[in-house]
């Protein structure tokens, strides 16, 4: 079949460049660590680069696990509002929500450079956390809103009726009936927190604090203008490899968020 | 029930509020007033800001590379990616293997993906040397990245579309060309709008890419608008009002394209 033989091409043409980054990281190239033979000579590079790459690991853990987690706790309980109760100014903080999507990440970074100045959270892994988050409300709230609408009026009904408080009927019963949509949502804030670079570009100055692709794109700086190609492939593998690890454990819920935001249209 | 909704909103509230609205009206005063990096706040200065903006050399050649990169991108990507929809149509193990390897390239960041075609493209010599090639490999990165996404978008669209239809166009001799023109097409329109919308708009604010893999260059010749933006405020200007002004510009842009995109693609539908 040649639809299958230009299919299975394609396929390989993906992904190639992944297998190829994984490959040159550790083989043998002129102007790197790893000149003669197979070995690590790269990762040590990266490694001894600067604060280390255990710090930098470490930031971008750090940011990307608060972003989730302001991203999840911001988006349940505004989901759950947006989804179940009636209140003034409902629908204007819906649109607010849903408008952080129209303006452009440069056009807000201005001036949250200025802002995160006055706020005392310049050059901070929390700051950088709490702006990542606010650019993944829009998804996240729009989901959570759409797995909390799909809860059985019953069931609802039935835990409040048991004598729950509503926050008492949120806790026990009705977010463990949304986990899909807290692990879609999870894993989107990750991945965005732990991809992003024009952000803590912008609003990370001190070089310690950077996160992971901040530092590796820096590095390509270091030795008199000289690029180690190599270090720069350990690095990417460094990078890639907890996203695309997380891509195949949780695909079903990657897919089932585009599958959420392609409603939208 | 009415009562506790504004506690469970108070969060999101504040999120927007004061990491959305407050910076939004900021960039506006920014915009009109004469605001350095260092400096801050040195009064109004308007309408140099947005003068000056417009008049720096590099603005309309950023404009025209983004147009250009945003044109090219777009045809090629959709095109491509309708393509993958296709052929992995239908469900089965081997479509399966398909759609998870033209995914994966969708997990890495925008600036990993950029920072590996940066040590790829090192081993063919020239690549980025010219305007040209710069682009063209730039694109090559975009796509590599992207098409899984789009694809996946396209294939929610294909689903959408009922058997019965397919059938009902057999049956009337239809064949494979003319349902795809007469049947898929037209159905698809609100998945390809979504798709052409969203490109468009990441296109036009195409930067980490540029960023790491061209650095602008060859002589400035693939700075895209935001790089420009970027650099008035961070990358050597300082200007943070100059800046300020051309952002707002750009979102000015970026909402009269989505006003005209939505118009279009509704009246056709």
């Amino acid at each position: 079949m040649t639809r299958n033989t230009l299919a299975g091409a394609l396929a390989v043409l993906f992904l190639f460049p992944l297998g190829w980054a994984a490959v040159a990281s550790v083989s043998p190239q002129a102007g790197t660590a790893q000149v003669d033979g197979w070995g690590l000579g790269n990762y040590r590079t990266l490694a001894a680069y600067q604060a280390g790459i255990g710090q930098y690991l470490l930031n971008s853990t750090v940011v990307a696990l608060l972003t989730v987690l302001f991203t999840l706790v911001t988006a349940v309980l505004g989901g759950y509002a947006f989804a179940m109760f009636r209140f003034p100014g409902r629908n204007v903080l819906f649109l607010l929500v849903l408008a952080i999507l129209m303006v452009p990440y440069a056009t807000l970074l201005i001036p949250l450079y200025v802002l995160l100045n006055q706020l005392g959270l310049q050059n901070s892994l929390l700051g950088l956390a709490l702006v990542l988050a606010m650019f993944q409300l829009p998804f996240a709230t729009f989901m959570m809103r759409i797995s909390f609408e799909a809860i059985p009026a019953e069931m609802r009904e039935a835990a409040l009726i048991d004598g729950c408080g509503s926050f008492r009927a949120l806790r026990h019963i009705l977010v463990p009936a949304v986990r899909p949509g807290l692990i879609t949502v999870g894993l989107f804030a990750f991945l965005a927190a732990w991809n992003d670079f024009i952000t803590p570009l912008v609003l990370i100055s001190d070089s310690d604090k950077a996160p992971l692709p901040l530092a590796v794109a820096n590095m390509r700086q270091q030795v008199m203008g000289i690029v180690d190609y190599g270090a720069t492939e350990a690095g990417v593998v460094v990078l890639a490899l907890p996203c695309v690890l997380l891509f195949l454990a949780l695909q079903r819920h990657y897919v089932r968020g585009f599958m959420s935001g392609a409603l939208k249209g | 029930m009415n009562r506790g909704g504004w506690a469970y909103a108070t969060p999101t509230a504040l999120f927007v509020g004061v990491f959305f609205v407050v910076p939004i009206l900021l960039v506006g005063r920014m915009s009109i007033s004469d605001w350095g990096l260092f400096a801050g706040d040195r009064g109004v200065n308007v309408p140099a800001n947005f003068t000056s903006a417009i008049d720096d050399r590099l603005f309309w050649p950023a404009v025209w590379f983004t147009v250009k990169y945003t044109v090219v991108t777009t045809v090629i990507l959709l095109g491509l990616a309708l393509g993958l929809a296709l052929l992995v149509q239908e469900s089965n193990r081997w479509t399966g293997f398909l759609r998870t390897s033209f995914l994966v390239p969708g997990a890495l960041g925008l600036a990993s993906a950029s920072l590996l075609f940066y040590a790829l493209y090192s081993h063919l010599p020239g690549i980025l040397g010219t305007p040209g090639r710069a682009l063209w490999s730039t694109v090559g990165l975009v796509v590599w990245r992207f098409a899984g996404f789009y694809m996946l978008l396209l294939l929610v669209g294909l689903q959408g579309i009922g058997g019965d239809v397919y059938e009902a166009a057999r049956l009337d001799g239809a064949d494979r060309r003319q349902t795809f023109r007469h049947i898929t097409l037209p159905l698809l329109r609100p998945s390809l709008a979504l798709c052409t919308i969203l490109c468009v708009t990441g296109s036009m604010l195409a930067f980490d890419q540029f960023y790491i893999l061209t650095k602008g260059g060859p002589d400035n010749s693939t700075i895209t608008i935001v790089q420009l933006v970027y650099t008035m405020a961070f990358g050597g200007q300082n200007d943070l009002g100059r800046a300020a002004a051309l952002s707002i510009l750009v979102l000015l842009v970026l909402l009269a394209v989505n006003i005209v995109q939505f118009r279009g693609l509704r009246e056709k539908a």
